[in-house]
């Protein structure tokens, strides 16, 4: 298959309603950090970028989005094509010119602090980071709490970034600015919005 | 980039301007006419959407906004593979739909020589009379200034 | 304090019924055809594209209708109806230099290549109402001259070869052009900012303070270098394709004012220029904007700002008649609490007032009695 058409199949079938399931679950899953969100698969993107994390940048990302890729998918000119053509969205210059950032190797990415983390009049103008991840149950389990989660929450996902609960400490200080996470498996999606605190665990 | 692509290309875009100048009755009818397939897998749209139209300041210098024009655009795909665009100004949906057939089917070396002569050879004529005409009767509303003398010399 | 009130459903609904029927009227005449107020109301159609900001004349004649005529009210609906479509991006800049010209006229050159273009003006004509177009007469097919099509270079052109004007205005090489349809209103703006809010600005507010300039506040000397209206050709980078896709064409007026400007500090003496563009062919509209944009220019060129038309935030921000009626208009709706409390507040005063009036008055008539 050619790179032209592998650019451009793939996309939602119902553009409509596929962009308001998507919607409602990432909805969903930042109104509840750490909650588990099913998603079926809706998108067929070309390799490294996952069907979640293609169907979430078609829901959410247009024309006024820029959006940054980690080197991983900045290596494949088709995954750049495929991004162009379903949501027309720039890519940015820089992370802290990013609305949205997919990274498909979470753990070799860079530090939290290099995305744009939106400014004390403007904390909404921070970059959203959506992280393929490959589960949510095989890594370091982190234990939540904050607004939307009844007592606690736990997740364990796996290959996030390195001393990432020292990085989200330090984004949660940033408050009202930090980036908010949309975690993506194969078929489903958790979220960690900046209000989300990780509780250290006793040992 | 070699010499064949950009003049392929150049041709490509030329069509796509024909197709996006012309109406789509005008196509619908030249279509039926030819009778070309308009069998094609929709990979995308029909759908309306915006462009911010640009100008320039003074008409040379900074880029700015002047405001939207709608726009319909469509993607599709042919059987033999070929994949066709259409971006046009307006709202019509099937206009935009047999444009990027057209743009595929020119791309289909077994269908360019048809498209060319059945298509897009009577929409370019047609436009270029309507440009003439509209040129010939601007011009006939241009001041011929002479000059009276006045007083004897 | 708002305090909800419900009801007025039934009334709103018949309300909405009437308005249907008053809209159409007495039957027994032929219902309006959108393609006929795209042919014969045309540069209605344009007013509408060009403030509501929206280039499709089918829609602006829609909101026509459905407006009843009333302008500002057909420039909501098609506002309303932009939000609702997706964007594909910001097309290349058009180059007026190479538009098909329906009319093009300068004040400043009588002889200029390509030479003056009347097309089809008002002006000339002599104001009598004509019966015969009530009659619905046959109208003879325009006259045609042949010959080969001149280049017709922008006026500013011709100046500039002179160094006697300043160039078409520069930005820094890496200048985004703002966008005021998504990012709030900042004063003070750069001139690209406020381009596009005159552009889509109402022509009456701008013609009156375009005149204004005239009569003397922030007199800037203007002729009309040059007007044009014609159709320019829009293309639009994509990422599927490697060339930039041509859209098709839309009709522009375009006007250069050209002002006599006598040096500053900032500035030597030399013609200095106000820009105007605006959808559709509306000279009135473009050539307003270009004395309000000349006008709004006084900071960057060194100039006392002494009047309206060059007070940038007074202007921008009232430019814009959806805001503005919206504003304007929103006082008829229910405010009752308000008013309650105004009420209660006026009464109080008024007692307090009488009561001093009371005691004054017995204060006189006790020191005359004295």
């Amino acid at each position: 298959m050619d790179i032209v058409t592998q650019a451009i199949e793939g996309g939602f079938a119902d553009p409509v309603f596929d962009a308001q399931t998507v919607f409602r679950a990432v909805m969903d899953a930042m109104a509840r950090p750490g909650k588990l969100q099913p998603l079926p698969v809706f998108t067929r993107p070309p390799t490294p970028l996952s069907a979640t994390a293609g169907a979430i940048a078609l829901a959410l990302c247009d024309n006024d989005t820029p959006l940054w890729l980690d080197p991983a998918l900045q290596a494949s000119a088709t995954v750049k094509s495929w991004l162009g053509f379903h949501t027309g969205a720039p890519l940015a210059n820089t992370p802290a010119d990013a609305h949205f950032a997919l990274i498909a190797t979470p753990a070799e990415m860079m530090a939290l602090d290099g995305f744009s983390q939106g400014t004390q009049d403007y904390p909404d103008r921070s970059t959203t980071l959506i992280l393929e991840v490959s589960d949510l149950v095989s890594g370091a389990p982190l234990l939540l709490e904050g607004p939307g989660i009844e007592k606690t929450a736990t997740i364990a996902p796996a290959q996030m970034p390195r001393h990432f609960v020292e990085q989200w400490k330090q984004n949660n200080q940033r408050f009202p600015r930090g980036v908010d996470i949309i975690l993506a498996t194969s078929e489903a999606i958790a979220c960690l919005p900046r209000t989300t605190r990780i509780k250290t665990m006793e040992a | 980039m070699r010499g064949q692509e950009a003049r392929d290309q150049a041709e490509r875009k030329a069509v796509m301007a024909t197709l996006a100048q012309s109406t789509g009755d005008d196509i619908v009818r030249l279509w039926n006419e030819a009778g070309l397939p308009s069998e094609a897998e929709l990979l995308r749209g029909p759908e309306t959407g915006l462009v911010t139209v640009r100008g320039r300041i003074g008409g040379g210098g900074a880029p700015f906004n002047i405001g939207e024009a709608a726009v319909t655009r469509a993607t599709v795909r042919l059987a033999s593979g070929q994949v066709g665009h259409c971006y046009a100004l307006g709202r019509d949906k099937q206009k935009a739909r047999l444009a990027a057939i057209a743009d595929a089917l020119w791309q289909d070396p077994a269908h360019r020589n048809e498209v060319e002569a059945r298509l897009v050879a009577p929409l370019r004529a047609a436009l270029a009379k309507a440009r003439d005409q509209r040129r010939a009767e601007t011009a006939a509303t241009k001041v011929d200034f002479f000059t009276m003398v006045r007083g004897e010399d | 304090m708002y305090v909800a009130v419900k009801g007025g459903e039934a009334a709103i609904r018949n309300a909405h019924k009437l308005l249907a029927d008053r809209r159409r009227g007495d039957r027994s005449v032929p219902t309006l055809r959108l393609d006929q107020i795209v042919e014969q109301l045309a540069l209605g159609a344009d007013r509408v594209m060009s403030e509501g900001s929206l280039y499709d004349r089918e829609l602006a004649a829609l909101a026509i209708v459905q407006a009843r005529g009333d302008m500002i009210e057909a420039i909501f609906l098609v506002r309303a109806y932009r939000t609702t479509l997706p964007r594909f991006g910001y097309t290349r800049a058009i180059d007026t230099g190479t538009m098909l010209v329906e009319r093009r006229v300068s004040a400043t050159y009588k002889d200029l290549p390509g030479g003056q273009l009347l097309g089809p003006t008002f002006d000339y004509t002599h104001r009598l109402l004509d019966p015969e177009l009530a009659a619905g007469g046959e109208v003879a097919e325009p006259e045609q001259r042949a010959g080969e099509a001149e280049a017709m270079p922008r006026v500013s052109a011709i100046l500039a070869r002179e160094g006697l004007i300043e160039s078409d205005g520069d930005m820094p090489e890496d200048h985004v052009p703002g966008d005021i349809t998504r990012e709030p209103l900042a004063f003070p703006m750069a001139r690209d900012i406020r381009l596009q809010a005159l552009s889509r600005g109402d022509e009456g507010f701008l013609l009156a303070l375009g005149y204004s300039t005239q009569r003397g506040y922030a007199r800037n000397h203007p002729f009309v270098g040059e007007v044009r209206i014609g159709e320019v050709e829009l293309a639009l980078d994509v990422p599927e394709l490697p060339f930039a896709v041509p859209l098709g064409s839309i009709r522009v007026t375009e006007c250069q004012m050209v002002n006599q400007f006598k040096g500053s500090a900032k500035a030597p003496p030399q013609f200095t220029r106000g820009y105007g563009l605006v959808f559709g062919q509306s000279e009135r509209k473009a050539m307003a904007m270009a004395l309000c944009d000349r006008a709004l220019r006084a900071s960057e060129l060194g100039e006392d700002v002494v009047a309206a038309a060059q007070d940038e935030e007074f202007v921008i921000s009232h430019s814009d008649n959806v805001q503005a009626t919206g504003f304007v208009e929103h006082l008829k709706l229910p405010h009752y609490v308000d008013f309650q409390a105004e009420l209660d507040l006026v009464r109080r005063m008024r007692a307090e007032h009488d009561a001093r009036e009371n005691a004054g008055k017995a204060e006189e008539k006790r020191e005359a009695a004295e």
